[in-house]
């Protein structure tokens, strides 16, 4: 089953992702492929089997709070595409 | 003697015995680079003037007798390890002038030990992709065949050793990353276990299943730079503090009392006689060197693992790359007003195709109503591959298989077909999966194109593999041979 136009942009939108119509066109049809190879997983028999999230035996690992260096501020700024001052420049987010 | 050419261990014999020095080990480095750049495209950027600034400062040292395995020799670094003041691109436009403000700290290791950085490598954009052709700024070339891809997405890194351009280069594994490529091109690449390489200061595609490791031109040299580059790092929560062994007192050349086990599912489907020939050779020569083979292993969920991996792999993607807003650092499309439009345009005149379409693919299969029967479906599918995997080693010491189904494939040829492309990983895949380590050797040729081995261990076994790797190729003669460029 091919995605729909809507589909794919509802999907675009959740994902802040513009795209252009052919990009639109392609992506239904190239995303409704790789999906329909993806229905060979409901094959699988995962009843009582727990989800894997990472492959390490580490749980809930934390560090002393502990003051220490962090950049300094100029240089956390020194890639920012708009700055003003000592700040991130923003646009309006409530309009 | 051709300097370009050397090992890690002769140039550091060399350098310690004071025949040679670091600024001229450079020196030929960078004379390479300008004679095979043209036809490789390995690099995206050339860090001339700091790797002769390093080679300087090595040189001192090594005249101090301070002279660590690495001191002094030229690396290549992935473009998406963070090096403090030189840009750190992940051939992305998105990233194309970013400059990092600290280093990885991999590149601090390296650093450390008196490296000289002397590039950093085109890949896949964001180390998306298996043929280093999903770069924003431009495809490198295989050095055995110009007209191929040579694998991804650490193709350059790959390249740069290969044709000789650094004595050995970092990469990243995320799938394959760091193996294919290194099959491809004739190479040795180390992915390490999950947790044994710090992930900080790498760019983050798939936190899960991302890892460091080295592209060398044989297994000695891989082993010295993961002593270097091994270990826990407070900085990344997922190392381990598991202590770091010395890797090069495990390479002898008698397999007797090791079981490889050849996982039959691997030798399947779309795979060329030649792998299929080279492979069985390469095992036959492993049960000379003393090692017990069992040819029937079987492992029935790796038919799942391309989907459960194109399924994990883009939804950590499109977590990760939320944070490229146009509002921190990169690309920013600034010719809007709103706020949602501009990071809206930033995103779609900044990211490349493959990015977007791992994006839309992994935040599907996060949105509601199909979370469960993708992502969940996924991570359930990844504890059966995993547990498949404790099983086999429950018996074997280590599994082997080809590094790739096929030869190196032509420029362009998989570019349209993004599920023909996913396949060529096929091998490498789940072992990131499972967070194993594995390593992919020289193992032959086809046609004059390479052929690699994937060899894998277990959990922290490295050792294991790099002992199979070693002893293989010191029976063999692969990996000297070079390509005419």
């Amino acid at each position: 089953m091919k995605l729909s136009r809507e589909e794919v942009l509802h999907i675009a939108r959740l994902a802040r992702l513009g795209l252009t119509d052919a990009e639109i066109d392609r992506l239904r049809e190239q995303l409704s492929d790789i999906l329909e190879n993806f229905e060979v997983l409901q094959q699988v028999d995962t009843t009582n089997v727990p989800p894997t999230t990472q492959s390490i035996p580490l749980q809930n690992v934390t560090r002393g709070d502990e003051v220490a260096d962090s950049l300094p501020q100029s240089q956390v700024l020194a890639n920012a595409p708009r700055k003003d001052g000592e700040y991130f420049r923003v646009r309006a987010v409530l309009e | 003697m051709i300097t370009h050419q050397l090992t890690i261990r002769e140039a550091h014999r060399l350098l310690k015995a004071k025949q040679l020095s670091s600024v001229e080990l450079t020196k030929a480095c960078l004379e390479r680079i300008q004679k095979v750049e043209p036809k490789v495209h390995a690099l995206v950027t050339v860090t001339d003037e700091l790797a002769l600034s390093q080679a300087e400062k090595a040189d001192q040292l090594i005249a101090q007798g301070d002279v660590h395995p690495l001191t002094g020799i030229p690396v290549v670094i992935k473009d998406n390890m963070c090096t403090k003041g030189v840009r750190t691109t992940c051939s992305s436009k998105m990233l194309e002038n970013f400059v990092p403000p600290y280093d990885a700290t991999v590149v601090e290791k390296l650093n450390n030990c008196g490296a000289v950085i002397i590039g950093k490598s085109n890949m896949d954009e964001f180390a998306m992709g298996s043929s280093t052709e999903h770069s924003a700024f431009f495809t490198t070339q295989n050095p055995w065949d110009l007209s191929r891809v040579p694998g991804g997405s650490s193709g350059g890194s790959a390249v740069a050793v290969a044709a000789d351009e650094a004595i050995h280069a970092l990469g990243s594994d995320t799938g394959g990353s760091i193996r294919q490529p290194a099959g491809f091109c004739s190479v040795t690449g180390l992915k390490p276990t999950y947790g044994r390489v710090s992930r900080y200061g790498l760019v983050a595609f798939a936190s899960s299943l991302d890892q460091i490791g080295p592209l060398t031109k044989d297994v000695t040299d891989c082993a010295i730079v993961l002593n270097a580059i091994a270990g826990y790092d407070n900085k990344d929560s997922t190392s381990v503090p598991y202590p770091v062994p010395d890797y090069t007192q495990c390479l002898t050349t008698d397999l007797s009392g090791l079981t490889i086990g050849v996982p039959k599912e691997y030798f399947v489907e779309g795979m060329q006689a030649e792998v299929e020939k080279a492979l069985r050779a390469a095992i036959n020569k492993l049960k000379q060197l003393g090692a017990g083979v069992e040819w029937e292993v079987s492992l029935p969920h790796t038919r799942y693992a391309l989907a459960a991996y194109y399924i994990i792999a883009p939804s950590e993607a499109s977590a990760n790359l939320a944070r490229y807003d146009g509002v921190k650092y990169g690309f920013s499309y600034q010719d809007v007003d709103s706020m949602w439009e501009a990071m809206e345009k930033t995103r779609q005149f900044g990211f490349g195709d493959e990015v977007k379409r791992r994006i839309m693919l992994g935040t599907y299969a996060l949105s509601a109503g199909y979370y469960d029967a993708y992502y969940l479906k996924a991570q359930k599918v990844r504890t059966l591959i995993r547990r498949e995997f404790d099983q086999a080693f429950e018996k074997y010491d280590a599994l082997v298989t080809p590094t790739s189904p096929t030869v190196p494939f032509k420029i362009g040829e998989k570019m349209d077909d993004p599920l023909q492309m996913y396949l060529s990983d096929v091998c490498t895949l789940p072992i990131n999966i499972a967070g194993l380590p594995a390593i992919s050797i020289p193992a032959g040729f086809g046609d004059g194109l390479p052929i690699g081995m994937q060899l894998i261990g277990k959990p922290f076994a490295e050792e294991t593999i790099l002992k199979i790797a070693y002893a293989y190729e010191q029976a063999t003669e692969w990996h000297k041979r070079r390509p005419e460029i």
